[in-house]
């Protein structure tokens, strides 16, 4: 059996293709995590030691499903063993914290979209409690089936998870996964994603809370034709770390994908991370390509790392772009809007709101939306507070 | 009848090097319906009149008053102060990322109005206004000030000044960066404004070439922290000749 190799220290790490990393079922397989390996090192792993290195309980977990089993035309959602052999057919894990999930989860939740007229699913999770947790969440998408899997986290957790998307040829599936967890709350996620033959995927990360969220995004696109859309909305609180970590991986002619992620982050210690890797492989000719991360510093304190990578390993592309940018939202800004008339805590709520927007009208799930502004909403006004007092 | 009344107005700002004095007493009664050009050299302290009277928090009043109908101005946040009545057409605007320039707009006019224009007439209202900038009607999706040119960050503070209404206005070298035809659309713009509400205008300029499309009625020279000398339109035709060499001679001697 294989094993991970050790960096040898920060600063030795050769500079390798996103195409080369170790990856295994078997968290005993990688490495100690030391923080300077390329995939930690802007997380604060230190706080993390429960997630990568302890034993984690895998039990079934409480999950609200709304529409009912049964109510549902075109969507089921089962709890299955872990030998079912659809897990493991989308992801492997690359690092650490995605294997211990993976080593130590007992069954998974599986969500299947089946029927051609689009149809919703929202999971609710709120009570995983503060004991250290691993999960397993399987999202498939059958061929030609149309649907949307919105699932919402909050309350307190301790969680290490993996969720594998499997989109079918012709399908075209939105998943939305929703973090508005307590402040305390620790979750890793690893979300897998292939898509078939015309396939087509939206994926949407919204992170609002928590004290350490990081969920990555890896999404291979594997067949002709095949187009993924990876957005992210993300409102770092004082205090906070939010990182995102996302993989395309054009290994199939004519596949296009978008990657737009944008946060705002507010108070000392407000941590933002988005790390954007693109591999556009020689199997990918016609590949159509663009990412972008933009951040809104709103105060003094805060800090966002955004680092775009982009590797084209074929002559035969239609595009391939990316964006970076932080911004602050300085004192000028403010004398401007306020000179108009404008008072401060609107005129911070004015630019956060449209900043943001631009990614959430692109959800295109109505009510999500609705929900996700109101939920900003509520983001600026106590922000706004604090920053009164 | 509404006034702006500046008093004995003294203001300094914080550099490196320490406090330094930048107004040394400046005394100005504008009415409304009246423009008065502010001219001066470069660091005579034109620019820090006006952005003192706006509230900007870089200024800091040593003593003096800053009044508008009797309330005292300096003691109003900048929001209240453009509530009151008070508008600042920049020289150099900012970007304000994420917010159209649309949105801007109608959330301006419904904080200064204490309530949101009625929605068919603001649309209408905005459309000519735009058209009589010469500014193309895409302007408004995009982001303010976000990748504008000078002339169109120009207008756009001159679409303020038509849309908003304010009692009195501070236009702070909105001729430069212009070319001629830019100058003439944006100055018909600030004479529409005065003419639909008798507006009253204080503006600051180092050359003369404005005052050729906006004229004043009153001229002040502010040297160093002062106003040296006051008087008509006259004055203006006087400096475009001569320059502001005989008063900074002047400093020199003294």
């Amino acid at each position: 059996m294989s094993k991970q190799h050790s960096d040898g220290g920060w600063g030795l790490v050769p500079i390798q293709s996103r195409a080369g990393r170790f990856s295994s079922f078997d968290v005993a397989d990688f490495e100690p995590v030391s923080g300077f390996e390329a995939e930690w090192k802007y997380t604060p792993v230190r706080e993390l030691a429960a997630l990568l290195d302890g034993a984690l309980d895998g039990a079934r977990y409480d999950v609200a499903i709304e529409p009912g089993v049964g109510e549902s035309r075109g969507i089921s959602v089962d709890w299955v063993a872990r030998t079912d052999p659809r897990i493991g057919s989308v992801g492997k894990p690359e690092e650490r914290g995605s294997a211990n999930a993976w080593t130590g989860f007992d069954h998974a939740l599986a969500v299947t979209v089946s029927g051609n007229e689009r149809a919703e699913v929202t999971l609710s999770r709120t009570s995983f409690g503060t004991s250290a947790r691993a999960a397993h969440l399987f999202i498939e998408a059958q061929p030609g089936s149309n649907g949307v899997v919105v699932v919402n986290n909050s309350g307190h957790a301790m969680l290490s998870e993996n969720v594998e998307i499997s989109v079918g040829a012709g399908a075209q599936l939105t998943v939305v996964s929703v973090q508005e967890w307590d402040h305390g709350a620790t979750h890793l996620a690893t979300h897998f994603a292939r898509l078939g033959k015309d396939a087509r995927l939206r994926h949407v990360v919204v992170s609002l809370g928590g004290s350490i969220v990081r969920v990555n995004t890896n999404a291979h696109l594997a067949e002709e034709g095949s187009d993924v859309e990876l957005f992210g909305v993300y409102f770092a609180d004082a205090g906070e770390h939010l990182e995102q970590r996302t993989f395309v991986n054009h290994d199939a002619p004519h596949s296009k994908s978008r990657v737009s992620y944008r946060g705002a982050l507010q108070g000392d210690n407000a941590r933002a991370v988005w790390i954007g890797d693109v591999l556009i492989r020689p199997t990918a000719p016609g590949t159509d390509s663009y990412e972008e991360n933009r951040n809104l510093l709103l105060t003094e304190g805060t800090r966002a790392d955004s680092v775009p990578n982009l590797e084209i390993e074929t002559g035969d592309i239609a595009g391939a772009g990316h964006a970076s940018a932080s911004g602050r939202f300085d004192d000028e800004q403010l004398f401007y809007l306020q000179s108009r008339g404008i008072p401060e805590a609107e005129a911070r709520r004015l630019v956060v709101r449209g900043f943001l927007a631009s990614i959430i009208q692109r959800i295109g799930v109505e009510a999500v939306q609705a929900r996700l502004q109101d939920a900003i909403e509520e983001e600026l006004l106590v922000s706004a507070e604090g920053a009164a007092s | 009848m509404p006034v702006l009344e500046i008093k004995d107005l003294h203001v300094s700002v914080e550099t490196e090097q320490g406090t330094k004095p930048i107004l040394k007493g400046v005394d100005l009664t504008i009415r409304e319906g009246e423009t008065h050009a502010i001219m001066g050299p470069n660091g005579s302290g034109k620019s820090t009149l006006a952005y003192t009277i706006a509230g900007h928090p870089k200024y800091h009043v040593e003593s003096g008053t800053v009044t508008l109908d009797g309330e005292d101005l300096l003691d109003m946040t900048v929001d209240a102060r453009a509530r009151a009545g008070l508008f600042l057409a920049m020289q150099y605007p900012v970007e304000i990322p994420g917010v159209t320039v649309t949105n801007f707009l109608r959330t301006a006019k419904t904080a200064v109005d204490g309530h949101a224009p009625a929605i068919r007439g603001w649309i209408k209202d905005v459309k000519a206004s735009m058209a009589n900038l010469r500014m193309d009607s895409s302007f408004a999706d995009r982001n303010v000030n976000e990748g504008f040119s000078g002339g169109e960050k120009k207008r756009h503070e001159i679409l303020q000044l038509e849309l908003l209404k304010p009692r009195f206005a501070i236009l702070d070298e909105t001729d430069s960066g212009l070319d001629v035809d830019a100058l003439r659309v944006v100055a018909d713009g600030v004479n529409r404004a005065k003419e639909a509400t008798n507006l009253g205008v204080l503006l600051i300029t180092h050359y003369t070439r404005i005052l050729r499309y906006i004229s004043p009625d009153f001229v002040h020279v502010i040297v160093d922290g002062r106003i040296a000398e006051e008087g008509g339109s006259e004055l203006a035709d006087r400096l475009e000749d001569e320059g502001y060499d005989r008063y900074l001679a002047a400093g020199k001697v003294n």
